[in-house]
């Protein structure tokens, strides 16, 4: 594994992208097990400002397992403080990363696709080329290709923070400071379902984000995330 | 030399992933009244410290309209207290039935359900939310506290008021199932803090907690106290019960349940 002569360590990860990414990994692996225990708590989903024993339900299940949950045995006072500590670490570092994007211009440089990328026929061949499992090398390889850019600025433009808005509308308190909240998401109730569906999303997007970092290369893409430095292959030595 | 690096960097991850699953089995561990349970309490007092700021003192729950009102408000908790005093206050209609307040106040007074509802009252169609996720909403019909307390004064030092209620949720020989909560006074003196003596325009149910429960609209259900006996003003919880301010704070929740 000796780095031969085409090889070259490019700096990619700032330390504040880096230092946020991971304590949101930590944050999440924390409030997704504890939300399935709050919701476990009742598991149906309604949609409007009220919802309960006789009301029509969107969806009614008998629970996820306990070992999915946090903790791992029915207990929701537990797992609401499990939930509402890391909701409190997940909402600054959120805002840390967000202000830092926006000050550093990382957002707009690294996460806003240029307008070529969003062509169709460019973004066809991304999809094409991510499905045959083949990935950027060479320069190509020092940006985020726009797949990369689409579902990172999805993510931490409009899933997390809907996450947090919608969790927001579900507090009492935040009701009365805040009430264009309920009507942003249509009531209590619908905004309940709507963080259900937002978590999904977002399972969705780390099952999909850890494959892809198996897949392009586990150990350049760890590294880059935790010393800042990804090893590509200089093309104009080939 | 690869296959070395690859066998550490396996162990690595093997170690990182056993110290994942021993972390999140270390969770299971009982997070009331210990460090653990500490350090995440304070998620509770900054939740406090945010939301009281946000609000300011005066800002109200959304009310609603009649059209808004749920067809079936869920009974929770007690359905029936289960004491034969209870049983002959109903038996009476609650003409027997005195709500005492009384502890730091300066003034301690007995009112009667007929006293009560002599006052000037105040209607709301509020949402209650309980801390399981449903929601109902209801028209709630009663004497705000604040006005209660005018009548009885409060002392200076005071900092809670106490709701010391007729249902015990859990059959204990120390009596300490039985239901009460708290409050501090900014939301006692709330213009939508509520002593609800009628539900959607009829007397209070006994499901719902006849004859009289607290209405505090920015909190959860677990605050709205029913079958209120007796108001005690307070200056420390610690003393009562469990010293955390309600049954089911005594039980892990949150004291604080805006959220």
């Amino acid at each position: 594994m000796k780095l031969d002569k085409r090889t070259v360590l490019v700096h990619r990860h700032a330390a504040i992208v880096r230092i946020t990414h991971w304590v949101n990994a930590i944050c999440l692996g924390f409030l997704l097990p504890s939300g399935l225990q709050i919701f476990n708590a009742w598991p149906s989903l309604y949609w409007g400002q009220y919802g309960a024993d006789a009301d029509p339900a969107l969806l009614s299940i008998a629970g996820f397992p306990a070992w999915l949950t946090l903790p791992s045995f029915q207990d929701l006072a537990a797992g609401r403080r499990w939930h509402l500590f890391f909701a409190w670490v997940f909402v600054i570092n959120g805002l840390v990363y967000l202000a830092y994007s926006l000050w550093s211009g990382h957002l707009r440089r690294d996460l806003v696709p240029r307008n070529a990328e969003l062509a169709p026929r460019h973004l066809w061949r991304e999809i094409v080329d991510h499905a045959r499992l083949r990935f950027p090398k060479g320069e190509e390889a020092r940006r985020y290709n726009v797949l990369q850019k689409l579902s990172y600025a999805g993510v931490a433009l409009v899933l997390l923070p809907l996450m947090v808005l919608t969790g927001l509308t579900m507090s009492p308190g935040m009701n009365a400071a805040a009430p264009f909240l309920l009507d942003l998401f249509g009531g209590r109730q619908s905004a309940r379902t709507i963080h259900f569906i937002s978590a999904a999303l977002v399972v969705l997007f780390v099952l999909v984000h850890l494959a892809m970092v198996l897949l392009s290369g586990v150990w350049n893409n760890l590294r880059s995330m935790i010393t800042g430095r990804y090893a590509i292959q200089e093309s104009h030595h080939d | 030399m690869t296959d070395t690096r690859f066998t550490r960097r396996r162990f690595l991850l093997g170690g990182a992933l056993g110290a994942g699953t021993a972390l999140l089995a270390g969770c299971d561990i009982a997070v009331q009244d210990t460090v653990t349970g500490r350090v995440l309490d304070k998620a509770e007092d900054l939740t406090r410290s945010a939301q009281r700021l946000l609000q300011g003192r005066h800002a109200l729950a959304r009310e609603y309209t009649e059209a808004d009102i749920s067809p079936h408000f869920r009974v929770n908790g007690t359905s029936m207290p289960d004491s034969d005093a209870y049983a002959n206050l109903l038996g009476n209609r609650f003409a027997d039935w005195r709500l005492q307040v009384d502890g730091m106040v300066a003034r301690p007074r007995a009112f009667s359900l007929a006293a009560l509802k002599l006052m000037p009252a105040r209607t709301q169609i509020t949402r209650h939310d309980c801390v399981e996720g449903w929601s109902a909403i209801g028209k709630w019909t009663g004497v705000p506290l604040a006005d209660l307390l005018r009548i009885t004064g409060v002392l200076p030092g005071a900092r809670y008021a106490v709701f010391h209620c007729a249902d015990e949720l859990e059959k204990t020989l120390d009596g300490s199932g039985r239901y009460y909560e708290s409050i501090d006074l900014v939301d006692a003196f709330h213009p939508q803090t509520i002593l609800a003596y009628g539900m959607n325009g009829k007397d209070l149910s006994v499901g719902h907690g006849a004859p009289l429960r607290l209405r505090i609209e920015r909190q959860l259900g677990y605050k709205q106290a029913k079958y209120l006996m007796r108001i005690q003003l307070v200056d420390s919880l610690h003393d009562l019960w469990g010293g955390k301010g309600g049954y089911w704070e005594d039980r892990g929740y949150e004291w604080y349940a805006g959220i």
